[in-house]
């Protein structure tokens, strides 16, 4: 303690000494003041941008700086801790107009979906025990057509324990009806999160977004990133202007908002429920313009003539490139499809990449192979797909095992 | 995404099914601004308002359901779509106004001829025999839901007039819709009269349902003392109904 020293110190209930990071100098708190609001498309696809070397925790929080985002919140879990720390700081800049630690993740998802009812722009992450506990309400967020962003860091779900990534998690996301966009590096994960807010706000899309990334590997890691000023922000959510009424308690009448329907033991009364639910699933459909226009579609597309094709997401795209370059070497011309966009599944692009494909390979960063799963349930002729390499548990993916299978899979044909 | 090629699917008038699917599942994408969408296919805006002005000068009981954005005055943008609104009503002989007021459930049954409701839309269409009818100021969700239920279990051709992106569950539609358009639709009623499209209803103005409309629009004493009116309002009558179906 530092009794005697005149100066208090502040602790929790427990007796720990709360550190806090330096207070934002008021050059600092001038940058959030003197944001400009400017136009979707000239913050993602116009604006002149500068090129900077930082973790894709930082291109997570360099997003969130120019996203105009009323609230965040957050409770920590590791490899999400760093980005929502930082969120902190944009907090005390004044680049985020609120923002606090929930009691736990569930606590935080129904805070979430209760700002997102409000009319205001909000943001969390997570990673993954901690989006397992908050899948029940995540799960609600749909067919509340609620707007909002979810970060998610993926890490190896328990047991055994560990924190090193493994997308498994995604799987539990697909059928939420929530968007999920996976970054492979940190540049995505900047670009990804920020349009996010945009399309998720759009009239007729009205839903929440999740961002995967995979941590440690992308997170922690350094990349390069190109980032416009910082002085340019989004426009705030036009909550007048969306799919469902939010809670207006200025407005009458407020319990116009989204009631459950009363759920009668007849036809008529469930049918508006599946009606409901079909809705969320054509509101995904109608993301997928502003997808194109601001991600530049669903899917990018290497070497589109090649025979044998990789199909990946996230990370595992980046060893993917790599293991096509080293295959250049040995003269054998590999194709890759990168998938940006897991919700909605580019359905049509992947039938049409992969149409002439003789052999389709599928490396994960997960034990069930989930993107392998979507693929073959999609293309024509599903036999020519190969579901791996896949590691996971936290384990890198070495180029020389996408090579192996690209060769030829051990004890396989 | 662009509308690449012609999807097989069309938003034809039902009754199409026990649960019909959402029209973009189906492949059906939606107008950009200055289009309109006709049975699922992108036509230029003028035709998807001719389109509508026949349906709802030639098909029976053509109705139109304002949402709660026209009835609530929420915004500038809806308050100046009010006057037009009528514009549009009057060159429709034989139309009735049924409002979507709320979208709340009203249980054990909702009076037809006084709203429609998300929750069962059907009967109000069942009851009024509505075979075309408008929807504006609701909501989209609330709108594509309702959409298809009516196009599940109903011959009702809708159309969505929508101050937004437009909707695919309708079998004609037109996005972006200001008080502008509001004002054309008017005169694209107009014209195809002109044209030689007969009214069902020639001689007819607005056809009143419900009590709200009796009281509002035609002058009739209101069938019940009007304070009373104001008192019991719509949340007693949901009350009284709960209370009556309690399980």
């Amino acid at each position: 303690m530092s009794e005697g020293l005149g100066e208090e110190v502040k602790t929790n209930p427990q007796g720990d000494v709360i550190t806090a990071a330096p207070a934002p100098t008021k050059e600092a708190k001038k940058g959030a003041a003197a944001q400009r609001v400017v136009d979707p498309d000239y913050l993602f696809l116009q604006a002149p941008r500068e090129k900077t070397f930082i973790t894709g925790s930082e291109a997570a929080k360099e997003a969130i700086r120019r996203a105009n985002v009323d609230v965040a919140i957050s409770y920590p879990i590791t490899p999400q801790s760093e980005t929502m720390q930082q969120v902190g700081y944009l907090y005390a800049e004044g680049y985020v107009k609120d923002y606090y630690r929930g009691e736990e993740e569930y606590g935080v998802m129904s805070a979430i979906a209760g700002a997102s009812r409000s009319g205001v722009r909000c943001l969390s992450a997570t990673a993954g025990p901690g989006l397992m506990r908050g899948l029940e309400v995540i799960s609600s967020w749909p067919g509340g057509r609620l707007p909002a962003v979810l970060l998610i860091m993926c890490r190896v779900i328990n047991a055994p324990l560990a924190i090193q990534p493994d997308n498994v998690e995604l799987s539990y996301m697909l059928n939420t009806g929530c968007l999920l966009f996976h970054a492979e590096n940190q540049q995505d994960f900047y670009d990804y999160a920020l349009a996010a807010f945009m399309i998720g706000e759009k009239p007729e899309v009205t839903l929440p977004v999740a961002v995967a990334v995979d941590g440690f590997f992308v997170t922690h890691a350094r990349g390069w990133v190109s980032l416009p000023a910082a002085d340019i922000k989004l426009p705030p959510r036009d909550c007048y202007h969306e799919a469902v009424p939010m809670m207006d308690n200025e407005n009458p009448p407020i319990r116009i908002s989204r009631d459950a329907p009363i759920q009668k033991s007849n036809f008529i009364s469930y049918q508006m429920h599946a009606s409901w639910q079909q809705e969320i699933w054509a509101a995904q459909e109608r993301s997928r313009k502003w997808i194109e226009r601001w991600l530049g579609g669903l899917v990018e597309v290497v070497n589109p003539k090649a025979k044998i094709m990789i199909v990946a997401s996230g990370a595992a795209v980046s060893q993917s490139r790599e293991a096509v370059r080293q295959a250049a070497e040995q003269g054998i011309e590999v194709g890759l499809v990168k998938i940006k966009s897991v919700r909605p599944f580019p359905a049509e692009e992947v039938r049409a990449a992969l149409d002439h494909a003789e052999k389709i390979l599928v490396p994960e960063f997960n034990y069930v192979g989930w993107l392998a799963k979507e693929v073959k349930s999609t293309i024509r002729g599903s036999e020519r797909v190969i579901s791996g390499p896949r590691v996971f548990g936290g384990m890198s993916m070495p180029t020389e095992l996408i090579l192996e299978y690209i060769m030829g899979t051990p004890n396989r044909r | 995404m662009k509308q690449t090629q012609e999807p097989a699917y069309r938003v034809l008038t039902g009754p199409e099914g026990l649960l019909p699917p959402a029209a973009a599942i189906m492949g059906i994408h939606l107008p950009e601004d200055g289009e309109g969408l006709v049975e699922g296919r992108i036509v230029p805006e003028e035709k998807a308002m001719e389109a509508a002005a026949i349906a709802m000068l030639t098909r029976k009981n053509p109705t139109l359901f304002p949402g709660p954005l026209m009835l609530w005055g929420w915004n500038e943008h809806t308050i100046e779509k009010s006057a037009p609104f009528f514009e549009v009503a009057r060159e429709i002989p034989g139309v009735r106004i049924i409002p979507m007021p709320d979208y709340r459930p009203i249980y054990p049954k909702i009076d037809p001829e006084a709203v429609i409701n998300p929750c069962h839309p059907n009967l109000t269409i069942w009851h009024n025999k509505i075979e075309a009818c408008v929807f504006i100021g609701v909501h989209c969700h609330f709108a594509n839901i309702t959409l298809k239920m009516i196009r599940a279990g109903t011959n009702c051709y809708t159309i969505a007039l929508c101050a937004e992106a437009g909707h695919e569950d309708a079998m004609a539609s037109v996005p972006q819709f200001t008080a502008e358009k509001l004002k054309n639709f008017a005169e694209t009623l107009k014209r195809v009269k002109k044209n030689g499209i007969k009214p069902l209803y020639e001689g007819q103005g607005i056809i009143p349902s419900g009590w709200a409309q009796i009281a509002g629009l035609t002058g009739v004493e209101a069938v019940k003392p009007e304070e009373e009116m104001v008192e019991a309002g719509f949340a007693h009558d949901l009350e009284k109904g709960l209370d009556e179906n309690e399980e």
